[in-house]
């Protein structure tokens, strides 16, 4: 008897970027939209590097959509640019200023509680106007089905609500996206892990530091021997009045190279390279993590099923274009895009073509070219192939390759600089790791300065983050415990390390009849809800209930 | 719906708080004053009323003019419309009879008779439990007790109630009654709001009700000139108001006796303590050396 249940025309799943552009599009046509976000608080869930840009080509940008989004929710407008190619202390630092600038009418340094939870207010407003409103500490946790068909929502605090349209944009590891069969979240070389430390800085430091105005800021990205052959690469940007400081890596990398997150974020801070910038104080505010999926292959072309559109992560809407990161804003445009459809639909009285026509959308706009790029497709893949990357990577960096790089000599910046070649940069060690490390070689000066930084031990990270824990109702399940199957998940998860006790995942031996069997534990407590495992071990992963599990403060 | 909830300020029992003299007696102008935590309930099974059925909630109670400070927390908490404080001199050292009859004319003087009544189950101070059924009887309404969960049907006029019944084993009764009733809410009283737009009148509500707070904490502010009965939410009754007679309430109207007062016996002032390093093995084998006749049972 679905009459008995609460209907509104349009519920929007996520208040990121992606649900707060789809609502307040909903809105504004004057759609009665209801917003269900999990966290306490918007924004206490995510996590981003995160820059956030507003692209020339784009049919929507956060600030048209928000304005005063500028000065009420982003930090600084980032007008400089660089990569460094690091080799030990070799560094070889190119201005990534044309990349960067290439379709961009401006891009911020964001935090995203801050940012998420000014949206949410206003989204709140907006959509309260039509009816609905934002709720947050509310969990969807599934899709509610008339026979086969999916119309609503199901929650764990309320009831089931029926809606007109359902926006899944609940991020990396939607439930909803799954539970309908768009996406899984099985293969991890379909996924990025960022990880990420948010750093207090002095007043008046980053101007004096960085060298910038006060309401400007720098981006920092850095590659090369960092990072100990993972592929990926680590990221510097400065906020009003911190920094942000992560890695953002190839999650099948971390697994094959058992490689431990949080260490690989500690070469980068204590990297002499950042002597300079962090002075010598280090007093980390935050750590955290997440997944983020790898656009260029898993962006769905088709993303809608019945009235459930996905938007944004939840849609594998996340652009890699080469070292500069773009999720948020595709978050936006889709969202926007999304209620656009509904909007077209409903004024044609035929709101189930919804999905149709913003699969229309997203292809006419040129968003599914962006986020999965032709020239990926033909050049990029075959580069992933395991003889061709070998070969290319030998050639980089053999005599001849090396030759070559101290031949282009600066004029390989402008090919740092190509976002054609970016764009087709086959995800293989040689771009990552080879082609950054003999560049520093082969053209890089060398750093002198003594990083006397001492980063947090896991415990303290831990320790210092806010949870609410949701005793004996753990989000994650391991359905194979055995070592085989989910052991990856000891070094990969971002709060388990091998030989620590107070993290999720611990590998243990575990004696019965004689035999000794080779299994992992687990303990969901420190969970930093990051979506990992859920990739990478054998498990029934889910989110915590409504405003349960880690509330990060800065995001 | 109208609603009114019964409140009263209590001593802060909470550590740290209160305050005894010598003879281990409450020093009152020394203990602050707090809303009687078992009221809380009462408030929240009102709020549940408010959102989900609409309406109006009254907050009302008897006591010295410090309690407006009370009733604007209740304010903030149950996102109540108007206060009532019955007060003046002849109120003083009621008993639970004096007052649940000051508090029953109050009930009956307000202009919009409430279709629910609801009170706490017992006060952090008297313990008694007996106000709020005494208050009923002088209502004469169905009263309903330990409610640990409520639904209001508007439309058949009626109450449906889940209480809890404590006896040689717990049970649960549900119960109906006709509107207006009579409701003490039991500590286990837990709201809920299943539906989105209850969540959202909620969150209407409480930015609504903490506005009003506000505005009523500047007439409270102690620095302020502002009269708070010239406040259009609050209302004053004195005895000559209610019309009652000072024989019949406060001191003189109490039939209870207090037959006699035990001291409480002095909290220890102070605690002697070693802080002990868990490296320092002589010194935690000195812990284990004290330790160890317990263990036995010694
Ligand atoms: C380390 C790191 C660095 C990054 N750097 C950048 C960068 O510099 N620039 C950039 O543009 N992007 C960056 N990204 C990517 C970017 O953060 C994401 O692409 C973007 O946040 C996606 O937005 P979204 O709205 O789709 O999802 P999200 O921002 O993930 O929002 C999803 C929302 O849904 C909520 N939710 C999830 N499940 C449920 C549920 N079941 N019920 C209710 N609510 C739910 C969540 O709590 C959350 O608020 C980075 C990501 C990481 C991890
Ligand atoms: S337990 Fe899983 S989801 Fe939680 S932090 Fe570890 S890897 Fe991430």
């Amino acid at each position: 008897m679905t009459d008995d249940y609460e209907h509104y025309e349009a519920v929007v799943v996520g208040a990121g970027p992606g649900g707060a552009a789809a609502a307040a599009t909903l809105a504004r046509n004057g759609v009665e939209t209801l917003v269900l976000e999990r966290g306490v608080d918007a924004g206490s869930k995510n996590v981003s590097g995160g820059l956030i840009y507003a692209e020339e080509s784009s049919p929507y940008t956060i600030d048209e959509l928000f304005p005063g989004f500028r000065e009420e929710a982003s930090d600084r407008e980032v007008t400089e640019h660089y990569i460094h190619n690091v080799a030990g202390r070799e560094v070889k630092t190119f201005d990534l200023g044309e990349l960067h600038h290439h379709d961009t009418e401006w891009a911020d340094s964001v935090l995203r509680r801050k940012m998420d939870s000014w949206l949410a207010r206003e989204v709140h407003e907006m959509t309260r106007e039509t009816g609905g409103g934002l709720l947050t500490e509310v969990r969807v946790n599934g899709l509610l089905r008339e026979g086969a068909e999916i119309v609503g929502v199901t929650c764990d605090e309320l009831d089931p609500i029926e809606a007109d349209v359902i926006i899944a944009a609940d991020g990396v590891n939607s439930e909803l996206a799954r539970d309908a069969g768009l996406m899984d979240w099985e293969e991890p070389d379909e996924w990025f892990q960022g990880v990420k430390a948010v750093v207090d800085m002095p007043e008046g430091a980053i101007e004096g530091r960085f060298d910038v105005d006060g309401d400007e800021g720098v981006a920092h990205l850095f590659s090369g021997d960092l990072f100990e052959n993972v592929r990926g690469g680590g990221f510097l940007y400065t906020n009003d009045e911190s920094l942000s400081i992560g890695t953002v890596f190839h999650l099948d990398s971390i697994a094959d190279e058992r490689a431990e997150p949080q260490e690989l974020l500690d070469n980068l801070l204590t990297h002499p390279l950042l002597t300079d910038w962090l002075g010598g104080e280090y007093d980390e505010l935050e750590y955290s993590a997440k997944l983020v999926p790898d656009s260029k292959k898993v962006a769905h072309p088709s993303p809608y099923r019945d009235r459930l559109l996905l938007v944004g992560d939840a849609a594998g809407q996340m652009q890699a274009q080469g070292p500069i990161i773009k999720g948020m804003n595709h978050a936006v445009t889709a969202g926007a895009l999304a209620a656009e459809a509904f909007v077209d639909a409903r004024s044609r009285g035929d709101t189930d073509a919804a999905g149709e026509r913003y699969v229309a959308k997203l292809e006419a706009e040129g968003v599914m070219d962006k986020l999965r790029p032709t020239r990926y497709r033909t050049l990029g893949k075959l580069g992933e192939v395991g003889p061709v990357a070998s070969a290319m990577d030998a050639v980089t960096d053999s005599v001849v390759g090396r030759a070559a790089i101290s031949a282009l000599g600066d004029r390989a910046e402008s090919l740092f600089n190509s976002p054609f070649l970016m764009g087709m940069l086959p995800d293989t060690r040689m771009g990552y790791v080879t082609v950054p490390t003999v560049i520093a070689e082969e053209l890089g000066e060398p750093v002198d300065g003594l990083n006397t930084v001492e980063p947090p031990e896991l415990d303290d990270r831990i320790g210092d983050l806010t949870y609410d824990v949701d005793e004996g109702n753990p989000h994650i399940e391991l359905r194979d415990n055995a070592f085989a199957a989910s052991g990856t998940a000891v070094t990969a998860c971002p709060v388990s390390a091998e030989d620590f006790g107070g993290g999720c995942y611990r590998d243990e031996y575990v004696g019965t009849n004689g035999t000794e069997e080779h299994v992992v534990s687990l303990d969901t407590q420190p969970c930093v809800e990051c979506g990992t495992c859920a990739v990478v071990a054998d498990t029934d992963w889910t989110h915590p209930r409504g405003g349960k599990g880690v509330e990060y403060e800065r995001g | 719906m109208h609603t009114v909830v019964l409140t009263k300020g209590v001593p802060d029992f909470r550590e740290g708080q209160v305050s005894f003299d010598d003879d281990g007696h409450l020093e009152r102008g020394k203990t602050p004053t707090v809303m009687n935590p078992n009221d809380r309930h009462a408030l929240r099974a009102a709020l549940q009323t408010k959102v989900r059925n609409g309406g109006t909630v009254s907050l009302m109670s008897m006591g010295p003019p410090g309690y407006m400070e009370v009733l604007q927390e209740g304010m903030r908490d149950v996102y109540a419309d108007d206060l009532y404080l019955l007060s003046d001199r002849e109120m003083g050292a009621a008993d639970t009879w004096a007052t649940a009859m000051t508090v029953a004319t109050g009930i009956q003087k307000l202009a919009d008779p409430p279709d629910l009544v609801f009170a706490g189950f017992k006060t952090a101070d008297g313990e008694t439990g007996h106000t709020g059924p005494q208050t009923e009887w002088c209502l004469d309404m169905p009263l309903v007790t330990h409610v640990i969960s409520l639904d209001i049907a508007e439309d058949e006029g009626i109450l449906r109630a889940k209480r809890l019944v404590e006896g040689d084993v717990e049970e649960i009764e549900t119960v109906e009654a006709p509107l207006p009733a009579f409701v003490v809410a039991d500590p286990e009283f837990e709201p809920t709001y299943r539906r989105a737009d209850h969540r959202l009148r909620h969150k209407d509500l409480r930015e609504t009700a903490g506005d009003r707070a506000d505005e009523f904490g500047e007439y409270l502010d102690d620095g302020s000139d502002l009269d708070p009965t010239d406040w259009d939410r609050f209302t004053m009754w004195d005895h000559a108001a209610l019309n009652l007679d000072p024989d019949y309430i406060g001191l003189d109207g109490s039939p209870t006796i207090v037959a006699g007062v035990d001291p409480i016996p002095k909290a220890p002032s102070e605690r002697e303590a070693t802080v002990v390093d868990p490296n320092d093995d002589a010194a935690m084998g000195g812990v284990v050396e004290e330790l160890a006749p317990y263990a036995g049972g010694d």
